[in-house]
């Protein structure tokens, strides 16, 4: 139970009673105290430049409640969104260093890192201090998680530290629901068990259509539309160990809203015939040759050994089936582009030769992951929850 | 001497047949009379029984749960056997059965009798399922005979599935001789490490490891080959095999193969197996979340058929209580279960009755003689004169909206908060004490 004052004559901690008046920072709007209906972080999300947001310390977030700003399934996604997305990565993109990184100063984000990353967690990091903001990386090993701490503590916590975005990376699918229900804050999903991973679809996006010849210069005009046929008649392959991946999950959720196929290929231990069932424009070709043929991009995806679980897979014959190999590309996609979300194992699902060779959009990919990760926090730190937000469902 | 006079009810007794406006006179925790309507006034007036007005209610046996998990002893923050049982004649339950995995692990005389202690205070009578096997290892066959003296009446590693067919066959034997059922959790966890939901397509797409239906029907299937080697071995009483929470249609098959030749198999279905499928889990939510998984449509209309056909001996609810911080973590971290017994009368109402058009009386009957009968509870599940004086009154024809937040279980997760049921329960009578009492408004 709170203490109660039955006067609030001694005001040692003026801040709390601000948290719950709205308007201003804290010590200026503690005289006019309206209730209003806000979303757990309206305060923080809109307050003025020099006073520090003061976080709602018993903010309840309505059930099923989701931020708008959240990005947690590309199954979200809208046409208007990925649109919306694009334009502000390729304006970020052009916007002058100085303007960019004064564009949300001092604002606070999080990145609660639960599993290992090299090139997500720096990419998203390095996208919120180029817009300016205070970022704190938050790992399971040396913090409270060590000590059991729940993931909704560990969020709330985040939020009272005046977090007002929260990017997370967790060994559990669905991880980022339960976090963004217990903060009511927009949360980025860096990745989720074998679940998701919306930016690694919309970088790949990006990258993809880097390469069509007629969305390059629309895009350099700033004039990019995006509709169901802006990827009609690409194919994308889709290789290797689809059970475990969510980057597998979320451009086949993603791309063919634009217009694409996405054919997934590998053998029957990490490809179920089930997989072609997660949505439209999904297919399954076994016979990775018969894929190329057919191929625009190939998307090459790593064993994850450390999700295989008892599965048993024989290496050499998956290397001999599935590798992609200069001589494969060769002979059965020689202008396909070539992509792989990474960490790539070199002389398994694919060789050096591929990897550093011409069709490789290897490195682009990366680029494009620190302008759309940009985009995505500008949507996240721009967008107001409304109370009569629906979860959105994710099918 | 103490009296109840239920009159101007419609009595509904799947164990008599008996189905038409008859007024019931409970004495001394039995049922003592049934006769035509006014007609046991004089003889209520002279004992000065309690008069309860059952105009308009359906007077039905006391509801049977031949699987809850009550928690004690050992998890007293997600139930106790006093707050569960409380739940239980909120839900029209008087007899539950309790599953054996308590912290210790029910496997003892002692822990079986302490169960049924008075001092445990529960309102309801609580039937204990003892341990199959020490700890419920799987290794050491339990004392059968010993523990059916203190009162359990099953055994069974629920949840902990005998996976060993030697001392599944061991455990088969030992309880023929005891004179009690063996209940399997068929789960060969062999293929589920790791799994918290149905295989299949949504599984992948939400990135989970999934239970097959396999998992489920190979156990059933190997236990039903042991019971029939058994049958041939002749251990004098006729084994009796009763399989858990049955979930998939091809588990069902097996079971209705099993009956026709013969074998003493049974087998009972939850309420939210035949209400749900996989697809309430949503974007992950853990109310949804128990072991047997929801599963498929093809399943759950499965399911249906074998309990319109007559294979499904009887609903039992799983009830599983969990505090909140258990379910509020990460999907595959939540722990299985969901709370069942205020809502299993509604929603074998609603499923059954309702929407599938089983006569009333046999949806009682699922829940109560032949539950009863399942596992030999004797006077129970019945309002034939002699039978303990359980008895619960509902409204058939009426709506009621089940919240969670208002449950008797200390637990509240469960998927069906905001449902609108069918029959809301008026009176729970416990061995002629009134246990649950809607009809004034608790203010």
């Amino acid at each position: 139970m709170p203490i109660q004052r039955k006067t609030p004559a001694k005001r040692t901690t003026p801040k709390k009673h601000a948290a719950k008046t709205t308007g201003g920072g804290a010590g200026s709007s503690h005289s006019s105290p309206k209730k209003r209906s806000l979303g757990p972080h309206e305060a923080g999300a809109t307050s003025s430049r020099g006073t520090f947001p003061v976080p709602q310390f018993h903010a309840t977030v309505p059930a099923g409640f989701l931020h708008p700003g959240s990005a947690i399934s590309a199954s979200h996604f809208t046409l208007k969104d990925v649109e919306q997305i694009l334009t502000e990565a390729s304006k970020l993109e052009a916007m002058p260093v100085f303007l960019r990184d004064q564009r949300y100063a001092k604002r606070r984000v999080a990145l609660l890192f639960y599993e290992s990353s090299t090139r997500t967690r720096t990419s998203f990091e390095l996208a919120a201090k180029s817009l300016g903001a205070d970022t704190v990386l938050v790992s399971a090993l040396s913090s409270s998680i060590e000590k059991g701490e729940s993931l909704k503590d560990t969020g709330i916590t985040l939020r009272s530290l005046g977090a007002e975005c929260i990017i997370l990376r967790h060994p559990n699918s669905g991880a980022p629901y339960l976090l963004g229900r217990a903060t009511g804050l927009p949360i980025l999903n860096a990745g989720d068990g074998s679940h998701e991973h919306p930016s690694q679809a919309l970088l790949d996006l990006r990258t993809i259509l880097a390469h069509l010849p007629a969305n390059k210069t629309a895009a350099a005009k700033g004039k990019l539309s995006i509709t169901d046929r802006t990827l009609h008649g690409i194919t994308v392959t889709i290789v290797g160990d689809i059970l475990h991946s969510r980057v597998a999950r979320s451009n086949a959720l993603l791309l063919p809203k634009l217009g694409a196929r996405v054919i997934f290929c590998g053998p029957e231990v990490l490809l179920p015939d089930y997989a072609a069932q997660i949505g439209p424009g999904v297919e399954i070709e076994r016979n990775f040759e018969r894929a190329l043929q057919q191929s625009n991009v190939v998307m090459m995806l790593r064993i994850q050994k450390e999700r295989l679980s008892g599965l048993q897979i024989d290496l050499e014959r998956y290397m001999e089936q599935y590798q992609l190999h200069g001589k494969r590309l060769a002979a059965h996609a020689p202008a396909a582009v070539v992509l792989h979300p990474g960490p790539m194992i070199r002389g398994l699902e694919i060789t050096s030769e591929v990897a550093d060779g011409p069709n490789s959009a290897v490195a682009e990919q990366v680029y494009h992951g620190s302008i759309i990760r940009m985009a995505l926090l500008t949507r996240a730190l721009d967008a107001i929850p409304s109370k009569n937000q629906q979860s959105s469902k994710d099918r | 001497m103490t009296s109840i006079l239920i009159h101007g009810g419609h009595l509904v007794d799947p164990s008599t047949g008996m189905d038409e406006k008859r007024d019931l006179l409970l004495r001394d925790g039995r049922v003592a009379a049934l006769d035509s309507p006014g007609s046991l006034d004089a003889l209520a007036k002279k004992e000065k029984a309690t008069i309860v007005d059952a105009s308009g209610l359906i007077i039905a046996p006391g509801l049977v749960d031949i699987h809850v998990h009550l928690r004690e002893p050992g998890q007293g923050y997600k139930e106790t056997i006093a707050s569960g049982t409380r739940a239980a004649a909120a839900g029209g339950f008087t007899s539950v059965c309790a599953m054996p995995n308590t912290t210790p692990v029910n496997d003892s005389v002692e822990i079986t009798r302490w169960m049924q202690s008075p001092d445990r205070n529960a309102v309801v009578r609580v039937f204990p399922i003892a341990a199959a096997t020490l700890g419920s290892k799987g290794e050491v066959i339990a004392e059968y005979k010993a523990l059916h003296a203190a009162g359990a009446v099953a055994v069974s590693d629920d949840g902990m599935p005998i996976l060993e067919d030697n001392i599944m066959f061991e455990s088969l034997a030992q309880a023929a001789r005891a004179g009690l059922p063996v209940i399997q959790h068929a789960e060969d966890t062999r293929l589920t490490h790791g799994a918290s939901m149905h295989a299949g397509a949504l599984a992948f797409r939400l990135g989970l490891r999934g239970m097959p239906a396999d998992a489920e029907s190979g156990i059933v299937k190997r236990d039903i080959e042991l019971l029939a080697r058994l049958g041939k071995s002749a251990a004098g009483n006729q084994a009796h095999l009763h399989v858990a929470h049955l979930s998939t249609a091809k588990a069902l098959e097996a079971v209705r193969r099993a009956k026709r030749s013969g074998l003493r198999v049974t087998c009972e279905v939850a309420p939210h197996h035949f209400a749900l499928t996989e697809q309430a889990i949503g974007d992950y939510n853990t109310d949804a979340k128990m072991n047997p998984p929801l599963r498929s449509e093809e399943d759950r209309m499965a399911l249906i058929g074998g309990i319109l056909d007559g294979t499904v001996d009887a609903i039992a609810t799983d009830h599983a209580p969990h505090a909140l911080h258990e379910k509020e973590q990460e999907f595959e971290r939540a722990p299985n279960g969901i709370t069942g017994l205020e809502t299993a009368l509604g929603l074998t109402l609603l499923v059954l009755h309702r929407q599938n058009r089983m006569p009333l009386a046999r949806a009682i009957a699922l829940l109560s003689s032949q539950p009863a009968q399942v596992l030999h509870l004797k006077h129970r599940g019945s309002l034939a004169v002699g039978s303990f004086a359980d008895v619960v009154l509902f409204r058939a024809d009426k709506d009621w909206q089940f919240h969670a937040s208002e449950s008797r279980s200390k637990s509240k997760n469960t998927p069906f908060d905001g449902w609108k049921l069918p029959g809301p329960i008026l009176m729970t009578i416990s061995e002629g004490r009134i246990v649950h009492d809607a009809r004034v408004p608790a203010k």
